[in-house]
């Protein structure tokens, strides 16, 4: 296993003393690509806003966020500030609203080559529209001076990924960066996320709840549900063979593109809210193998070899031991 | 930009005509000038001369052409009381109101937008609850009351200010704070909720994100957005400079021109009355004109819907 770039350790967050990550560990090797996927509230976004300190002031949140060994939730605001958008930086889901309304958008940019690279004026001005040709911006110079409401959301999400790299990050975090987008655009911003990260070397994280999307993009996948990491492995390993039988599910739901057709397989139940967590296994309502003992407490992920783990008690018996189907 | 301008002009002189319209019906439907001033003991044939003289024993309708007409030409009339112009009656005591109006309405300024900002930053902390409570009390508390409050302490109790009249800028200490509590209530509320909006907003985020220190996020980032509601509440309190002291005037025996107006009205002085009337709709108009273009300068999406 190669170094270690960002590590996240045993990290709990918290809203109003309703739990919405129990305990995540996540490591992000320098210049990898890895897969963050699960549906909408199991904290595959909180996980990464919680990381960078970006959270709103009554979550709660605790653990460890480890960069080069150094912590980031015990930085003060001023190492922090230096750290974000400089090392790590971050996209999110709704480029619209994720500019500011009444700065050009060229200005954001250049506030962040200000920031973390000393530019200014002029030489700011030429790099902002250097990473505007870079991320495929189309008559960079006057775009500059266009308002986010003047483009296009394409072309927002750009102007974002741009505004990202002028800090020269090691790591890019995108928190569903084309779920707002139609699926054109969404395979061009795909696209260039690739391009950009084989050329600068960055790692990135790519937060989806698309299983496709992030198979096409990222060597390592991590599935959450409930606020944890269900099951991690290479991307091949886990579409080729998911232990969990959360994972097992979600791949079941998909249609094949070859072979015969066949009935998609949903699963039974909803997800919990997070007020309503079980005490052991999120899944464990819905799981089809579960039994008391998954009940009883969080199962620890274990390793089951070749970068693989999983946090499950009865991933690796073959068959289940007895159907719970809750009514 | 053209037909907006164009546009706004027509709507503000239609508001003023309005304005002078409604306060016509209102003043001649409530009672006769004539009898007012001249008393209603005076001898017949004086009243008729009176209303002979001033046009009041015309038809109604005749009455406003006339009176419209005039306004139209830039004549605003005399006074039925003394004879002399309206408007220079009027222009004499501008002065005095706006030597209370103008320091009030720095007051609401400073004091009102930044304890905003810090109940908002500091949302549901002791601060944002000592902010809000006094926020609460200084637009509720209606402004005879605060003013007279303020002379019990200050100048009947201890002594340190006078109570009323103008008489150095001492006078006008109490009914500037008068003035400006309400208001900065009022200003402190809106610049803490516009506060919280724009702190929710994704775009916030993103400058954190990219590592620009909180105080200059809150600086270039929440400022700039948080200004666009917070200046209507400040255009209509520009629009209130030259009439809204007339409470606090008649608290304080300040001689400005909310005095006037309520002397005037209590006369039935058509012609005074019309003429503050036309000036405060005047600054009203002007003042929501300038919010307008403003809007314009903050927000850039507003420019293209024009």
């Amino acid at each position: 296993m190669s170094a270690t770039l960002v590590s996240i350790r045993d990290l709990w967050v918290s809203f109003d003393g309703h739990a919405a990550l129990r305990g995540v560990d996540l490591d992000i090797a320098p210049g990898e690509a890895v897969g963050l996927v699960g549906e909408s509230g199991c904290g595959k976004s909180v996980t990464w806003l919680a990381a960078l300190g970006l959270l709103p002031v009554k979550a709660a949140v605790s653990g460890q966020v480890l960069l080069d060994g150094q912590d980031l939730r015990t930085l003060k605001p001023a190492a922090l500030d230096a750290i974000r958008g400089r090392r790590v930086a971050m996209i999110f889901q709704d480029p619209a609203s994720s500019l500011n309304p009444v700065h050009r958008v060229g200005r954001q940019v250049v506030e962040a080559l200000r920031l973390h690279r000393g530019l200014d004026g002029a030489a700011a001005r030429a790099e902002a529209r250097r990473l505007f040709d870079l991320v495929g911006i189309p008559d960079a110079g006057r775009r500059l001076d266009a308002f986010a409401h003047e483009l296009s959301g394409g072309q927002n999400q750009r102007v974002m990924i741009a505004m990202a790299l002028a800090g020269e990050p090691e790591l890019l975090v995108a928190d569903e960066p084309t779920t707002a987008l139609d699926a054109t655009i969404q395979a061009q911003i795909l696209d260039l996320l690739r391009r950009l990260q084989a050329e600068t070397g960055m790692a990135l994280v790519l937060i989806s709840h698309d299983l496709g999307v992030v198979a096409d993009l990222c060597s390592r996948v991590g599935v959450m549900y409930g606020g944890r990491i269900v099951e991690e492995a290479p991307t091949a390993t886990l579409f080729a063979a998911p232990v969990h039988p959360y994972t097992q599910g979600l791949l079941a739901a998909l249609p094949d593109m070859t072979g015969p057709r066949r009935r998609l397989t949903a699963i039974a139940g909803g997800v919990p809210e997070p007020w309503n967590f079980p005490p052991g296994c999120s899944f464990a309502p819905r799981c089809m193998s579960a039994t008391s003992a998954c009940d009883a407490a969080l199962p620890a992920a274990r390793d089951v070899g070749d970068g693989h783990s999983v946090a499950c008690l009865h991933a690796h018996v073959p068959e289940p031991v007895r159907a719970v189907v809750p009514a | 930009m053209l037909r907006f301008l164009a546009l706004r002009l027509v709507r503000a002189a239609l508001t003023i005509a309005l304005v002078v319209t409604f306060a016509f019906v209102v003043l001649r439907l409530s009672g006769d000038p004539a009898v007012i001033i001249m008393s209603p003991e005076a001898p017949a044939e004086a009243i008729a001369a009176f209303r002979k003289a001033w046009g009041l024993d015309q038809p109604i309708w005749i009455q406003y052409i006339n009176y419209f007409g005039a306004i139209l030409h830039g004549e605003l009339g005399q006074s039925m009381r003394d004879g002399r112009p309206a408007i220079a009656l009027v222009l004499e005591r501008i002065p005095a109101t706006l030597a209370l109006t103008l320091p009030a309405f720095a007051l609401k300024l400073c004091l009102g937008i930044p304890a905003g900002i810090q109940a908002a930053l500091h949302r549901n902390s002791l601060t944002d609850r000592l902010v809000m409570a006094g926020a609460v009390a200084g637009f509720t508390v209606p402004s005879f009351v605060l003013g007279l409050l303020l002379v019990l302490l200050f100048a009947v109790t201890l002594g340190w200010l006078p109570s009323g009249g103008q008489d150095g800028w001492r006078s006008g200490i109490l009914p500037v704070i008068t003035l400006g509590l309400g208001g900065a209530g009022i200003l402190a509320r809106f610049t803490r909720s516009a506060m919280l909006e724009v702190l929710g907003q994704h775009y916030i985020r993103t400058a954190s994100a990219k590592g620009v220190p909180w105080r200059a996020v809150v600086r270039n980032h929440a400022l700039p957005n948080a200004a666009i509601p917070t200046v209507t509440v400040i255009g209509f309190m520009v629009g209130s400079l030259i009439a809204g002291a007339v409470v606090v005037e008649s608290v304080f025996s300040w001689p400005g021109v909310g005095r006037l107006l309520i002397v005037a009205v209590a006369n039935r002085d058509l012609a005074v009355v019309q003429c503050i009337l036309l000036m405060v709709a005047g600054t009203m108009v002007t003042a929501n004109f300038a919010v307008d273009l403003l809007y314009g300068l903050l927000d850039p999406r507003l420019r293209g819907a024009r």
